[in-house]
C-alpha cells in the first residue's frame, strides 16, 4: 500500500536495489551457480575422483535414467505425500494440544512436563518401536513424521497463547466475549503469526523425520534412494536425492512463507 | 485550609432504587434502556493475597507470586451510592486505587471486603450492564477502528443496526475518516477516542471511564468533555469517571469523591506502622449548578481549592503520591 502510494505521488523516490524481487531472486541463485561451477571444475580438473564426486552431468543423467524407469516421479511423489500427511496430522495435533496447554493452566500442569520429556527423545529412537508396532508400512513412517511435526507447532502455540496481551483479553471479556467467541476474536488472531512460524519449523522437521524414516525402513522414496544408493556406491544418485530434498524442502517452505506474509499483513 | 470539614457534605439515602429514576429511552439500538444505581458498601480491596476467585485466576497468569505473603490494602471502607444517571468523578493521586475501584464496579475484579451492587443486584463477573473505557485504549491491533468499535456492541446486535451505530459513534468522536485504519496507524488520542466510542456502543447502564481524556491534547480534551455531556444528556447512563484533573471533574461531574489516605490519627488499630491502611473517600462534594458550567465561577474556584488541598495532603502524607504532583495543576490555572 505504501509502495503504490509513493510510486504515485513521488516518482522520484526509488526503492533500493535490494528490495526488488528480480534482484532478490537473481541474488539468491548466485551462490548455487557458483557451487555448481566449483563442482564441475573440481571434476574436470581431476581434484577428486569420479567415484567420490561425479560431475553435475552424471547426476543429471542419473536423474533422467531414474525418471525413464518411472522411479524418480514415484519416489518424489511418495516422499512428498508422506511429508504432507505426517505434517498435517502432527500439526493438527500440535495445534490442538498447544491450544489446550496454552489456554488452560490445569492442562499445562498435567501435560507440559510429559510432552517436554517425549520431545527430548531423539527421532531415531522411535524407529525400532514404530517398526515393531506398525510394521514397515506407511503408518510407521507417517507416525514418525507426525511426531516430528507435532513439537514445533505444540511449543509455539502454547507459548504464544500464554503470552497473549492480558489487557486485550480482559477488554474482550469486558465487552461480553467469552469461551469460543473470545478465543476467535482475541487469542487466535493474536497468535496467528507465531502459529505460522511454528508451522514452518514443523514442515522442516517433517522433511528431516521423513529421511530418518525412509533411510531405515522403506522400499521407495527419497530416503530409500539415499540408503539404497549408499549400499551400491551410487554417489550420483545420492547427490540427486540430496538436491531433490533441498528443492522440495525449499519449495514447500516458500509456499508457507507466502502464507505467513499474508497472515502477518492481516493479523499483526 | 481545612479539607476535613468538607468530608461527607452530602448524605444520600442508600436505598436509592434503580427503577425509580429510570428515564425513557430516546432511540438507538439494543442495550440497556436505563441508567442504574451503583452502591458500594464497605468495600475494601487488598492485593498480595488471594481473597477472591478472580485474584486466584489472575495470579496463575501474572507474575504476582513473589508477593504472596505481602498483604497490601489498596482500598478500604468505600461506601457510596451513585444515583441512576449521576455523573460521579473519582479523584485521587496515582496509585491510590481509582482504577481498582472502577474495575470492581465493572466486575473485572472482586472486592476483598464489602460489596458492590448495580441496580440493586450484585455485580457479576464482567457485568454486561457496564461498559468500560480503559485507561489504555486496548484496541485489537488486527482490527480496523470501526471493527474495534463494533466490539462494544451488545452481543447479538443485527448487522445493519450495528453498522449504523458504529458509523454514528465514529462520527460522534470524529473518527469517520479513520474508520478503516488499523490502531497502529492512528495517534494515541485517536485511539483513546475509538476506545470511548467502543464503550458507548452498547448504551451501558453504567459507564465506567478510566482517565478517558488523559492522552488527548487540550483542545480535543475539551471537545470530548462536551461530547460526553451530550451523550449523557441524550441517553440515560450513570457515569463513573476517574480523573486526576480537578478541573475536568468540576466541569463534568454532579458529585466528586476524593480517594486518599485518611490522616494517620484516624486510622484504626491493627495496621503495622509504615504500611498504609488503604485509600478511602476523604472528601465528597456535590458540584453546584447545571452543566455546562462556567469554568471561572467563584463557587467552583472555592471547590477547586478544597480538592487541590485534599490532593495536596495526600501528596505530603504519602510518598507514592509524589510522582503525580506534577500532573496536578496548581491553582489558579
Ligand atoms: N493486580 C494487581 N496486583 C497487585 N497490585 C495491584 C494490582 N492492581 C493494582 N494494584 C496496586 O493497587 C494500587 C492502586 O492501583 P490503581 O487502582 O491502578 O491506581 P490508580 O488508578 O489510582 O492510579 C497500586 O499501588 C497498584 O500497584
Ligand atoms: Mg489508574
Amino acid at each position: 500500500m505504501t509502495d503504490t502510494l509513493s510510486s504515485k505521488t513521488a516518482p522520484a523516490v526509488r526503492r533500493p536495489l535490494t528490495s526488488r524481487p528480480g534482484v532478490r531472486v537473481a541474488g539468491g541463485l548466485l551462490l548455487p551457480l557458483l557451487i555448481l561451477v566449483a563442482w564441475q571444475l573440481s571434476s574436470t580438473l581431476g581434484l577428486v575422483t569420479i567415484a567420490q564426486l561425479p560431475p553435475p552431468a552424471s547426476v543429471w543423467i542419473a536423474a533422467v535414467d531414474l525418471f525413464e524407469r518411472g522411479q524418480l516421479t514415484l519416489y518424489v511423489a511418495i516422499s512428498t505425500q508422506r511429508v504432507l500427511i505426517g505434517f498435517a496430522i502432527g500439526a493438527a495435533l500440535g495445534l490442538a494440544t498447544g491450544a489446550l496447554v496454552g489456554l488452560s493452566r490445569a492442562a499445562d500442569i498435567f501435560f507440559a512436563p510429559t510432552l517436554g520429556a517425549i520431545r527430548a527423545v531423539p527421532s531415531l529412537a522411535w524407529v525400532p518401536l514404530l517398526i515393531i508396532w506398525l510394521k514397515i508400512g506407511e503408518e510407521s513412517k507417517i507416525t514418525l513424521i507426525a511426531i516430528g511435526a507435532f513439537f514445533p507447532v505444540y511449543t509455539t502455540v502454547a507459548q504464544a497463547l500464554r503470552h497473549v496481551d492480558k489487557q486485550l483479553v480482559e477488554a474482550g471479556r469486558a465487552f461480553g466475549l467469552r469461551g469460543v467467541p473470545l478465543f476467535g476474536a482475541v487469542q487466535l488472531p493474536a497468535v496467528i503469526p507465531s502459529v505460522i512460524s511454528g508451522l514452518r519449523l514443523a514442515l522442516a522437521q517433517a522433511w528431516l523425520f521423513l529421511v530418518a524414516a525412509e533411510l531405515i525402513a522403506a522400499s521407495m522414496g527419497l530416503g530409500f534412494l539415499l540408503s539404497d544408493s549408499g549400499n551400491n556406491g551410487r554417489v550420483d544418485r545420492i547427490l540427486l536425492a540430496i538436491i531433490l530434498l533441498a528443492l522440495l524442502g525449499k519449495l514447500t517452505d516458500a509456499i508457507l512463507g507466502v502464507f505467513e506474509k499474508w497472515a502477518i499483513a492481516k493479523w499483526a | 485550609m481545612s479539607a476535613s470539614t468538607a468530608s461527607r457534605t452530602t448524605a444520600r439515602p442508600s436505598a436509592a432504587g434503580g427503577s425509580a429514576a429510570r428515564a425513557a429511552r430516546a432511540d438507538g439500538p439494543s442495550g440497556t434502556d436505563a441508567a442504574y444505581a451503583v452502591e458500594f458498601a464497605g468495600l475494601g480491596r487488598t492485593f498480595g493475597r488471594a481473597p477472591g476467585r478472580r485474584q486466584g485466576r489472575a495470579a496463575s497468569a501474572a507474575p504476582t507470586t513473589a508477593s504472596v505473603d505481602v498483604v497490601r490494602p489498596v482500598l478500604r471502607d468505600v461506601s457510596l451510592t451513585v444515583r441512576p444517571g449521576e455523573v460521579l468523578a473519582i479523584l485521587g493521586t496515582s496509585g491510590c486505587g481509582k482504577s481498582t475501584l472502577l474495575r470492581i464496579a465493572g466486575g473485572l475484579d472482586s472486592p476483598s471486603a464489602g460489596s458492590v451492587q448495580i441496580d440493586g443486584s450484585p455485580v457479576t463477573d464482567f457485568d454486561t450492564r457496564c461498559a468500560v473505557g480503559f485507561q489504555e485504549p486496548r484496541l485489537l491491533p488486527w482490527r480496523t477502528v470501526a471493527a474495534n468499535v463494533a466490539l462494544g456492541l451488545p452481543r447479538g446486535t443485527a448487522r445493519d443496526t450495528g453498522r449504523a451505530r458504529v458509523a454514528e459513534l465514529l462520527d460522534l468522536v470524529g473518527l469517520t475518516a479513520f474508520a478503516d485504519h488499523r490502531p497502529a496507524a492512528i495517534s494515541g488520542g485517536m485511539a483513546q477516542r475509538a476506545s470511548l466510542a467502543r464503550a458507548l456502543a452498547r448504551n451501558p447502564g453504567v459507564l465506567l471511564l478510566d482517565e478517558p481524556f488523559g492522552a488527548l491534547d487540550a483542545l480535543t480534551r475539551l471537545k470530548m468533555q462536551d461530547l460526553l455531556l451530550d451523550v449523557h444528556a441524550a441517553a440515560p447512563t450513570t457515569v463513573l469517571l476517574v480523573t486526576h484533573d480537578v478541573d475536568e471533574a468540576l466541569q463534568l461531574a454532579d458529585r466528586i469523591i476524593l480517594l486518599g489516605q485518611e490522616p494517620a490519627t484516624a486510622t484504626g488499630a491493627g495496621t503495622t506502622p509504615g504500611t498504609t491502611p488503604g485509600a478511602t473517600i476523604v472528601q465528597e462534594l456535590t458540584v453546584p449548578g447545571n452543566r455546562p458550567r462556567d469554568r471561572g465561577s467563584a463557587e467552583l474556584a472555592e471547590l477547586r481549592g478544597r480538592l487541590l488541598a485534599g490532593l495536596g495532603i495526600d501528596r505530603h502524607g504519602d510518598a507514592r503520591g509524589v510522582a503525580t504532583s506534577a500532573s496536578i495543576p496548581h491553582f489558579p490555572y
